[in-house]
């Protein structure tokens, strides 16, 4: 189970400290399907990233099953089984896709075990498993591949940042099935930040994010709808059309 | 057969990925500026030169799949070596050549050794040559390296050329000069690592002289500590060419790296391009591979490794 209790981060901006997050209380349950969406800039990614020690929090405590995690490193809690996709995966050149899902394992993964994590996220695994992680993959592969080394290395709290960002339609069914398929085979807490309606219709439980706070909590069927809502009724421009 | 030392079977292992001389085949071990153990095979005869140090390798016409390896391993500190092989490779061969260089220096006296290299590569050949360089010993003497390698490509040839330094090598200075002929092809892979105070320039200079010529030069290399490195990589089109240069740098600590491509057109329709980076090692990629388990010193281990595969 992880749980935030009341965490706080400022940032420092041009006139003194921006609030990014304020006074986060949240609990996610092993096994739950979490997605959390929002408008862009209301503090969602940078949850994540206090979530998986990117970023340190100004103030509030972070527990992962009972234990305080909140001064521990990325490192550290990457080892206690927090696994996080970035929004905007960096690229290496040289290093082999083959590796790349090795290091996340923790071990060297044979030929076959490799592929698998691959055929899991969509990609054809002989094309891709020798490739490197450079330049030469598109912004697509390079997140479906992202997901992979989630899926190699596993955890009981899983993170998504934005998987779907990049990702064409064909692919995208593949992806949800695969989220559905983690949530249906293993006991960890998954954790997406998604603007994607079918992403956030997989959820157990959605959670609003919006300047800095958790404005709204709760299934699917009730918090969906006052989404649509929100989104159409902020925008004078989206309802006149 | 004479016997190796330890040390001497570990540097060929690093060198050449040799743990023993082989038993078959070509090759020609040079220990300590001698020859010590030479064997030609039926298609590839390994002749000592008379007027100088070193050997002429002649590969039969049409000899394919065979390697030769000629390897240098030095642990003599304050050898001054200086070698003069040449390559004679005739029409339609495809063959593997494997020549490394160890210096171990566990004294005060430099030891160095300059290996100059020619290829003459006859027609429709695949050749690769393979060229590992590499420094240890706890003496305070420089290992010191400046090869030279100038290869002659003949019409229709393919040459890959892999090169790398992987530590320990005080100073060196490379040169490499390749002249390609009708429809010839070449790739460059030149991998360096540096650290401490050590030094180390690259030249290159590529003649794209025949019709439909390529050329694909790729630089990386990694600069530690307080290390100096210079590239000068130069492609000239004399022909309808291609020619790509890529060079790129990781720099760490104190390093200084200067990396200056040059590409030249003599011809209408020669295509050339070149690229150059020189960087830190990105913070997105230690963070990622951090949020795997890796902890940070792992984590730039990883991506060194992977950069100079």
């Amino acid at each position: 189970m992880l749980e935030l209790k009341n965490i706080c981060f400022s940032a420092k901006g041009e006139t003194g400290g921006v609030e990014i997050l304020r006074n986060v209380d949240l609990t996610i349950p092993n096994g739950k399907f979490i997605v959390i969406t929002g408008p862009n800039g209301g503090g969602k990614s940078t949850l994540a990233k206090v979530i998986m020690g990117v970023e340190k929090p100004t103030e509030g405590r972070i527990f992962l099953n009972g234990e305080d995690i909140t001064d521990l490193s990325v490192t550290e809690r990457a080892r206690k089984g927090i696994s996080y996709g970035f929004q905007a995966p960096p690229r290496f050149k040289g290093m082999k896709v083959s590796d790349l899902l090795s290091c996340a394992a923790g071990r060297t993964l044979s030929h076959d075990d490799g592929c698998k994590y691959l055929t899991q996220v969509g990609l054809c695994s002989r094309e891709y498993i020798d490739r490197d992680v450079d330049t030469s993959l598109s912004g697509g592969e390079l997140k479906r591949i992202e997901i992979a080394t989630i899926l190699a290395k596993g955890g009981n709290v899983m993170i998504f940042d934005e998987p779907e960002a990049g990702i064409d339609l064909w692919s995208f069914s593949r992806l949800t099935g695969t989220f559905e398929s983690i949530h249906r085979n293993t006991d960890a807490s998954i954790v997406i930040i998604s603007h994607q309606e079918r992403i956030i219709r997989l959820a157990d439980e959605i959670i609003m994010v919006s300047d800095g706070r958790i404005t709204e909590k709760g299934p699917v069927e009730e918090i969906f709808p006052k989404i649509l809502a929100n989104t159409t009724g902020a925008c004078s421009y989206l309802e006149e059309a | 057969m004479k016997e190796l030392t330890e040390v001497q079977k570990m540097m060929l292992q690093k060198v050449a990925d040799m743990a023993k001389m082989p038993t078959e085949g070509a090759y020609n071990l040079r220990l300590n500026g001698k020859g010590f153990v030479r064997h030609s095979s039926e298609h590839i005869d390994i002749v000592p030169k008379e007027d100088k140090p070193g050997i002429d390798i002649y590969v039969k016409e049409g000899t394919k799949g065979e390697t030769v390896s000629i390897p240098v391993v030095i642990d003599q500190s304050g050898m001054d070596d200086l070698v003069y092989n040449d390559f004679h490779i005739a029409d339609g061969c495809d063959v593997t050549i494997v020549a490394g260089c160890g210096i171990h220096n566990c004294g005060c006296d430099d030891s160095k050794h300059n290996g100059i290299h020619t290829f003459y590569v006859g027609k429709n050949c695949h050749v690769r040559y393979q060229e590992k360089h590499y420094g240890a010993g706890d003496g305070t003497g420089g290992r010191i390296l400046d090869p030279q390698t100038v290869l002659y490509i003949g019409e229709g040839s393919e040459v890959y050329l892999d090169m790398s330094q992987i530590g320990g090598v005080d100073s060196t200075h490379r040169y490499t000069k390749c002249e390609l002929d009708d429809g010839a092809e070449l790739q460059i892979l030149e991998r360096l690592m540096t650290h401490g105070e050590q030094t180390a320039d690259s030249e290159v200079d590529v003649f794209l002289n025949g019709v439909d010529s390529r050329c694909q030069i790729t630089s990386r290399s990694v600069a530690k500590d307080a290390s100096k490195q210079v590239f000068y990589p130069r492609v000239q089109g004399n022909n309808q060419c291609f020619g790509h240069v890529q060079c790129d740098s990781i720099i760490m600590g104190d390093a200084k790296v200067r990396s200056i491509p040059e590409i030249s057109a003599n011809h209408v329709d020669a295509s050339l391009i070149h690229e150059a980076a020189i960087g830190k090692i990105a913070g997105e990629q230690i963070l990622k591979l951090m949020t795997l388990g890796l902890d940070a010193e792992e984590a730039e281990q990883k991506i060194l490794e992977g950069f100079l595969r």
